[in-house]
This record gives structure tokens, C-alpha cells and sequence, in this order.
């Protein structure tokens, strides 16, 4: 049932503890009890909305950056990966494998401010030893939600046998 | 000027479903739980390679029969699924949709006066393919206490000398209902003794929930008499590539093939080739569909019993098929009220035979979001109706 649960939620997490357990084929408490188990267990880690900030008037800028680092004795990356990620403005850091050894994607109110986190946070860290900035242009499609699709789902007929 | 047409065909009423959406279509705002047909989109993948056989310029028509490697992988796709063994090379051809198929069946096997039993409440094509093929429709009235099932005692009492074809419609459209292995057992077993053959419907045969469907080919001495029908608009959401193909003994798949030889060609290119990325690589999005819709049919049996209709639980499709007696109203009044009142369109039962007057068909094939806007609907209608 939690991944029943957590398929539904994956895609939209606002319905209510009744819907799911219609849906499911059980009662409240039952789910209720379930998703307390995963938040506790770290398998559910938070409910944020997708916003696409392109269609508000505040402006926000998104940067990948790709980082080499010096891995630390009897911690490997995780120390640094730690120094990094607990900076608010880093929003997603993942361990890479390939070229480079941490992706961290970032997001900033304009390019100087992403500019002075890269330049004077993130590459003047001890055991980071480059870093490689990519902004984001457009942003087409995140967690499995495309932002503009053009659909011509409505043309489905309203009655057919 | 002599009289242009056929007494036979202007004999054939139109559908019931075509009233409600002349209706339906001069109205503004109106929303729906009536469609037949998925709400998701194709799958990316199937769509994608029926746009590179474009590009490729495979524009020609294929073989009668269909395209070879499409045959053989709704060869390979009948074996894993059902267990049932078809030749790609006779056994097998591709249709233009399920309803050609079920067309050609009927006009390949039927002479004059023939008789076809018929359960109903079913798709509306049936009845009118068979009259068209010159055969008369014998109708069992399906009941709700039988769970919408064809009972072994029901097909007895309607066998006659005449006899030769039973059509068995099933996961049902209109009512969801499936017949199990147990079930169809006991169906097999009067084929068997009467001489009967079968045109099995079994499009929604990917839409079973909580076991798997079976088709009454796989019993002992049935392949030989069965016409098993299938397609790719349910299982696959891909009404709108006019697909579906038939699998059956070769006396009878060549006779039909030769129909679709001269009425039809072949079934569209573009479709075939996007067929097979759906058999070859299409397993995961039809459990994923599935998943979404049983998540509905249980979201809406809840709600809809709990606001007093009684409703008994289908496992199959993706409709509910709800008694709507009590508000002292025909299922036509009750549908064409509230689409008056509420602007919501949904199927009354008679469309799908007379056995269906008292009932609704109510499909679920809409997002939970959508679903529940129309039960607001559902539920301020009957407040205003209670008797």
C-alpha cells in the first residue's frame, strides 16, 4: 500500500487522507498511519509545490553547477557534500558518477547573485577544486510536469459508446 | 425517383448514444461522464515511432493481413497474456479497430436466418452488425444479480437449432462486468454440446482489476470455435489509430480477411508500425493505466454508494453501471434531466439494450479532479429529485 501511496502522492500530494483512501480501497486512519510511517522513516521528505517562477513577476535564475572535489579519508564525499548543501540557496546536490563528482543546481534572484555564491562560496571551499556553471535558459519539463504543454486533450468527445 | 435505399439498413435505429450527444454538443459548459474511450494520451514512445514510420516514409499500404512483425507480436503478446498460440501466418489479422472485426466475424460466418445470441447490456454495435449480416439477434437480458454475468442456464434456455454463434462481450462494456475462469467454464461447456462458435470481445481485456482476464479460447476444444477480438484503443489508449486485429482457426480468419481484402485494404500504416513499439514495449504503461484506473473505480463506487445508489462493483473496463429505480424516473429521463439541470452528460443503460432501462453508464475514464466535480453535480441533482 505505501507505494500505492507513493505513487499517487508523487504526482499530486494535496489530495485529502478520504480521497486517497477511496482510492486506495481503505480507511483514513489506515493511510494516515502509513504516510506518518514514511515522513518518519525519511521516505516522505516534504509536500513543496512546482511553481513555475517564469510565469510570476519575481524573478529567479537557476544554475547547474558542476564540481570537482577532493574526497575526504574515512568520509569520501559526504563532508563536502554536507558544506555545500546546507546553504539555502543550493536546492538539489547529487553524487555523480562520470567526470565531475557533485552536481549542484542552485537558485538565486539574479545570474550576480548565483555568480557570487559560485565564486565566493562554493569554489573558495576547502577540497573543491573547480566548479563549472551552467544557467538554466527555460525550464520545459520538472518532476515529471511539463510546464507549457500545448494539449489538445479537450477534443476528446463529450459522449461515445 | 425509385427509393434509393436498403430496407435493411433504414431499419437499423440509430444509436441512443447519438441523441445525448447532439444534446450535449449545443450546450455550453456541459461536462461529461460519458465517453468510451481512455482520457490518457498515447504513450510518448508508440507515438513517436507511428511519427518516425512517417518520416521514413512507410506510407504504402501493408498487406492485407497486416504488417509481418505486427502479426507476430500479437502472436508472442496472446501467448504471454492468455496463453493462447496463434500463427502470425492465418491465424491472425489486423483490423481497422475492434468494430471491423467484430463486423467481419459476423458476415464471414452468418447465412440468412442464423441466429446470434446476444447478451445485452453490451456495445452497440452488435445488434445492427448482425442484422446487417443477415442474421437474427437473440437477446439475453443480463442481470444485476448475476453480477451482469452470462449464466450456462441463461445461453441453454436461448439456444434454438438455429443457433450458431454466441457473442461474448466481455470485460463489459456498459457495466464493467468480467466472467471468470469459473465462469466461462460452464459457458464452454454448452458451446461445446450445441455446436456453437463464439466471437469473443475481449478489448478491454487489459482492464481487469484484481485478476487477470481469461478468454474462453484457452478452454479445451474452444480455439477451434472462437473468434477471439482485440485492439490497441483500450489497453493502449490509442482509439484515434482506428487499430484492433482478430485471432482465430484459419477456415474462418481467411474468409474474414477476404472481406477486408476488398472493403478495406489494410488497416493504416502509421498505426501498425506504432503497434508494435506498443506490443514490444508498451507492458509497463498499460499496468500504469491500469493502476490510475482501478484508483478511480474505487474513488467513484465509494462515492456513488455512499450518496444511495445502489451499484454493484465491476472488475473490468472503466465503468460504473448504477441503478438509478428509485428516483422513479426511465434511464433516458434521468440522463436527459440531468444534463438539462446540471450539465452533466451520462450514458442511460437503454442505449446499450432495453435490459438496460433503471440503469446508468457512468465512466470513469476522467481524473479524480474531474470525477469529483461531477459528482458535486450527481449529488445536488438528486437532493432536488429525492423521492
Amino acid at each position: 500500500m505505501k507505494k500505492e501511496i507513493l505513487d499517487i502522492i508523487s504526482k499530486n500530494s494535496r489530495y485529502s487522507l478520504e480521497d486517497l483512501a477511496a482510492m486506495i480501497g481503505t480507511d483514513e486512519e489506515t493511510v494516515a498511519r502509513e504516510i506518518k510511517e514514511m515522513e518518519d522513516d525519511k521516505i516522505i521528505c516534504g509536500y513543496p509545490a512546482l511553481i513555475n517562477w517564469d510565469n510570476t513577476s519575481h524573478e529567479k535564475v537557476t544554475a547547474l553547477i558542476e564540481v570537482n572535489v577532493t574526497p575526504q579519508r574515512d568520509m569520501g564525499f559526504n563532508k563536502v557534500a554536507e558544506r555545500i548543501y546546507k546553504f539555502e540557496e543550493v536546492e538539489s546536490v547529487y553524487l555523480m558518477s562520470g567526470g565531475f563528482d557533485l552536481t549542484v543546481i542552485i537558485q538565486g534572484k539574479s545570474m550576480k547573485e548565483v555568480a557570487r555564491f559560485v565564486s565566493e562560496k562554493l569554489s573558495t571551499l576547502e577540497y573543491v577544486n573547480s566548479t563549472a556553471t551552467y544557467f538554466v535558459l527555460k525550464k520545459y519539463k520538472e518532476h515529471g510536469i511539463t510546464m507549457e504543454e500545448e494539449h489538445d486533450g479537450k477534443e476528446r468527445m463529450l459522449v461515445t459508446p | 425517383m425509385r427509393n434509393p435505399l436498403s430496407e435493411k439498413v433504414k431499419g437499423i435505429q440509430p444509436s441512443g448514444i447519438r441523441k445525448f450527444f447532439d444534446i450535449v454538443s449545443e450546450m455550453k459548459d456541459a461536462i461529461s461522464l460519458g465517453v468510451g474511450e481512455p482520457d490518457f494520451d498515447t504513450p510518448w514512445h508508440i507515438r513517436e515511432e507511428g511519427i518516425y514510420s512517417l518520416e521514413r516514409g512507410r506510407t504504402f499500404y501493408t498487406s492485407n493481413a497486416g504488417l509481418k512483425e505486427l502479426k507476430e507480436e500479437i502472436s508472442n503478446y496472446q501467448q504471454r497474456r492468455f496463453g493462447l498460440n496463434y500463427n502470425p501466418c492465418g491465424e491472425i489479422y489486423v483490423t481497422v479497430g475492434g468494430s471491423e472485426a467484430i463486423d467481419g466475424a459476423l458476415r464471414a460466418m452468418l447465412d440468412e436466418g442464423d441466429e446470434v445470441i446476444l447478451p445485452q447490456p453490451s456495445y452497440v454495435s452488435y445488434e445492427p452488425c448482425i442484422v446487417l449480416a443477415d442474421g437474427v439477434p437473440v437477446i439475453i437480458e443480463l442481470k444485476e444479480e448475476d453480477e451482469f454475468k452470462l449464466t450456462k442456464e441463461q445461453l441453454e434456455a436461448a439456444v434454438t437449432d438455429k443457433t450458431k454463434i454466441l457473442i461474448l462481450p466481455f470485460p463489459n462494456n456498459p457495466t464493467g462486468a468480467i466472467m471468470t475462469e469459473e465462469d466461462l467454464k460452464g459457458i464452454a461447456e454448452v458451446v461445446l454440446n450445441h455446436d456453437l462458435f463464439v466471437i469473443s470481445d475481449e478489448i478491454y481485456s487489459e482492464l481487469t482489476y484484481g485478476s487477470r482476464h481469461v478468454s474462453i479460447a484457452s478452454f479445451p476444444g474452444m480455439k477451434e470455435r472462437t473468434i477471439v477480438i482485440n485492439g490497441f484503443s483500450k489497453s493502449y489508449a490509442m482509439t484515434g489509430w482506428r487499430l484492433g486485429y482478430a485471432c482465430g482457426p484459419e477456415l474462418i480468419i481467411s474468409q474474414m480477411l477476404k472481406i477486408h481484402q476488398f472493403a478495406i485494404m489494410c488497416a493504416p500504416t502509421t498505426s501498425q508500425y506504432a503497434a508494435v513499439e506498443a506490443l514490444r514495449n508498451g507492458d509497463e504503461d498499460v499496468e500504469n493505466m491500469r493502476n490510475a484506473y482501478d484508483q478511480r473505480r474505487r474513488f467513484l463506487i465509494k462515492a456513488i454508494r455512499d450518496m444511495g445508489f445502489s451499484c454493484f462493483e465491476p472488475f473490468g473496463a472503466f465503468y460504473l453501471f448504477p441503478c438509478i429505480r428509485q428516483f422513479g424516473m426511465s434511464s433516458d429521463e434521468f440522463a436527459e434531466t440531468l444534463l438539462r439541470e446540471e450539465k452533466l452528460a451520462v450514458v442511460p443503460g437503454t442505449a446499450f439494450g432495453n435490459c438496460g432501462e433503471g440503469f446508468l453508464r457512468i465512466s470513469y475514464a476522467y481524473s479524480i479532479e474531474d470525477l469529483k466535480g461531477a459528482l458535486e453535480r450527481i449529488e445536488r441533482f438528486i437532493k432536488h429529485h429525492k423521492v
